[in-house]
């Protein structure tokens, strides 16, 4: 059996870091673009860079990855929390490369590579579409796998598909440490048989898309039968699930209780900074994470309490006598974990885009129960606001429409207010908020 | 119908046909009675269930296509559901559950079986996936334009004696012609509403929801002035992205 952390970490590349003449200019020339990019004010230019650089060598990903202890951390939700997690964790141990903006796409993280040459870790948060010829360029040491929900159907067709991808990746990386979400039945099946699966409790806030089991079409049995919406996670030996077909929840090598991280021989203090359940899922998953890469969790655990922002999400923004706390939720699972961390009777502005990176189909808005967000004053917003106003109409939610995110704060009253927007919409929400700050000077 | 009576709306299986959203239709359907003064409830039918046999609108959503073939012989097994929905009942079926009413189904893998036969119809898999908006011209009088959002790789032919919900303008519908050349969406018969639009498809087009509703209560129904409702509908119509 597979013990914890006690997972051997696998052996290193011994030639570190060297990258052959080529390699050496294609980075310079991406990390000239990337500067033009920033000093033209268009962007951070991980993206930009990272394109000139694999344009010029396509083997980039690979040359970059050669000899660094890679963690990637792929998923629906939460990617870019726990990436931020076990970024924490493994700088207690050595310098790291981490793409901590978001850009997880191969140019992102060439991007990533290329600013820290001299790391010795990578910690890398890969888009779930891209996690399996990602994971073929650069032979990760270990690969944490979050969650697999619906997400932008448009763009990545059904979730089914997925799963089969990841599964077929893994199974060329029987080295790779497979850090995976035992509560999730669509994860348990993209692991598939993978020999080296260290398996975490992390919980499922929403499993809509399993209730029939993701491997042969049939129902699964869950031990709690109302668990199609709402918190499915905690203790070891709670909400166990199966299917007659054999695929089954498998026995958490990781797991919480009482607030603290447990294995069989471990009990830690599990101090996330970062609200909701949810977030104590991700620290444990990203613990595990940590750990998979050598680092020991007596070291990683208290290194998580560092983080409290994660590229700008769950800051408070003070603008005129409001206090903006930022969220981010763009999926029905997303909205699942955000519902518990919204405290009533705290005022709310949701933004909603579909724009391609959101996907395109707003459909999803009818899978969030926005019902529970009665008694506080709501204001839809986004280029889709009338798509979501409808849907609180229906919610029985009164609220008021103004589709300019800036405009619709003047409709809500001074003091805390909440802000979940979607991909897009976030970013441009902050966006428009430094905008404004740097008008005032 | 008498004004104590409840509308009982069976949703069908959303645990199976929940991959679309679409179980948001049996949502809009209640509530629009109910903003009229007409009591309703909403039954959900899961896959454990046995199911009621006496709604007065049942409504199927859309579902990958494990899920979907699971659905079809769930739903071929039990016999006086499919009675309900052959004599007495209203039906809104959307994409794959459009597809199961019909009287067979193949999937990517090139598998067939069989569907429960309510409908003339039979649907393949198309070379690719149709993703995107859709704007048809609904087959029901003053229901006008439909609008709604496809993802599917079934191109659905009807048979000869069989109408289309709609002739489609933009988008790929069924991805069939009828007899003139019009290519059509979805089907309509005395008792079926069916649809590939998600969105999902009565959020977007209250009048459609309007007609079921007129349908099973036999009332005609006053108009509701939704906010935002129009601003909705402007978005899909004109600018059709």
């Amino acid at each position: 059996m597979v013990r914890t952390h006690g997972v051997e970490p696998a052996v290193l590349h011994p030639q570190k870091h060297w990258w052959g003449w080529w390699t050496r200019v294609a980075v310079q020339v991406g990390l000239a673009a990337a500067a033009l990019s920033r000093r033209l004010g268009l962007g951070t230019g991980s993206i930009i860079g990272g394109r000139v650089t694999l344009a010029l060598d396509h083997r980039a990903l690979q040359r970059l990855a050669a000899g660094r202890r890679v963690v990637l951390v792929s998923g629906t939700n939460g990617k870019t929390t726990t990436s931020h997690l076990i970024a924490a964790a493994v700088r207690t141990a050595g310098s790291l490369a981490h793409n901590a903006g978001g850009s997880n796409m191969s140019d992102g993280v060439v991007a990533a590579l290329a600013d820290a040459p001299d790391a010795d870790y990578a910690v890398i948060e890969v888009d779930e579409l891209h996690l399996a010829a990602i994971a073929e360029a650069v032979d990760p040491m270990a690969v944490v796998l979050l969650n697999l929900t619906r997400d932008q159907l448009d763009r990545a067709t059904e979730v089914g598909a997925i799963a089969a991808a990841i599964r077929h990746a893994l199974a060329q990386h029987p080295h790779t440490v497979v850090v995976a979400n035992a509560d999730d039945p669509m994860v348990v099946s993209a692991v598939g048989a993978a020999p080296r699966t260290v398996w975490v409790a992390a919980g499922a806030s929403w499993l809509g898309d399993v209730a029939t089991c993701p491997r042969c079409g049939h129902i699964l049995t869950f031990t709690d039968s109302d668990v199609t919406i709402g918190l499915a996670g905690g203790g070891r030996g709670e909400q166990e699930w199966k299917c007659a077909c054999g695929l089954a929840r498998p026995i958490p090598d990781w797991w919480i209780e009482d607030g603290k991280a447990c294995t069989v021989d471990t009990l830690l203090p599990l101090e996330i900074q970062l609200p909701g359940q949810i977030n104590m899922g991700n620290g444990v998953m990203a613990l595990a994470g940590a750990c998979a890469v050598g680092v020991p969790a007596e070291q990683a655990a208290p290194a998580l309490r560092q983080v409290e922002v994660v590229a700008g999400r769950y800051a408070t923004v003070h603008r005129g006598a409001q206090n903006l706390r930022m969220l981010l939720a763009k999926n029905p699972a997303g909205w699942a974990g955000m519902l518990s961390i919204l405290s009533e009777p705290t005022p709310l502005l949701v933004i909603i885009n579909a724009r391609e990176a959101d996907g395109r189909d707003t459909s999803w808005l009818w899978d969030v129960p926005f019902e529970q967000l009665s008694s506080r004053p709501v204001v839809a917003s986004g280029e889709r606001a009338a798509d979501l106003g409808v849907r609180l109409s229906y919610a029985g939610l009164e609220h008021q429409t103004v589709s300019d995110p800036l405009a619709a704060l003047a409709a809500l009253p001074e003091g805390a207010v909440d802000v979940v927007a979607n991909y897009t919409a976030f970013r441009y929400f902050r966006h428009r908020l430094s905008q404004e700050r740097q008008a005032r000077g | 119908m008498s004004a104590e009576s409840t509308v009982t709306i069976g949703l069908l299986l959303p645990d199976v046909l929940g991959t679309y959203s679409d179980a948001g239709n049996a949502t809009i359907l209640a509530r629009r009675l109910r903003w009229r003064g007409i009591s309703a409830e909403i039954l959900t039918i899961t896959a454990r269930d046995v199911p009621a046999t006496t709604c007065a609108i049942y409504v199927l959503g859309g579902g990958e296509d494990a899920a979907q073939q699971f659905a079809a012989e769930w739903l071929r097994r039990h016999d006086m559901l499919h009675r309900a929905l052959k004599n007495s009942a209203v039906t809104l079926a959307v994409c794959a559950g459009l597809q199961i009413l019909g009287r067979s189904l193949s999937d990517a893998s090139g598998h067939h079986y069989p569907g429960l036969g309510l409908l003339d119809l039979t649907t393949a898999p198309g070379r690719q996936r149709a993703v995107g908006e859709v704007l048809s011209t609904c087959a029901v009088s003053g229901v006008g334009s439909l609008t709604g959002f496809e993802n599917h790789r079934g191109v659905t032919t009807l048979g000869a004696g069989t109408a289309p919900l709609g002739r489609v303008v933009t988008g790929t519908g069924n991805g069939t012609s009828d007899g003139t050349g019009h290519r059509t969406e979805g089907v309509l018969t005395d008792r079926v509403v069916g649809t590939y639009l998600h969105g999902p498809v009565l959020a977007r087009n209250p009048a459609l929801a309007d007609h079921i509703l007129h349908q099973v209560t036999g009332q005609s129904l006053p108009p509701i002035d939704l906010p935002d409702q129009a601003a909705l509908r402007r978005t899909y119509l004109h600018n059709r992205t």
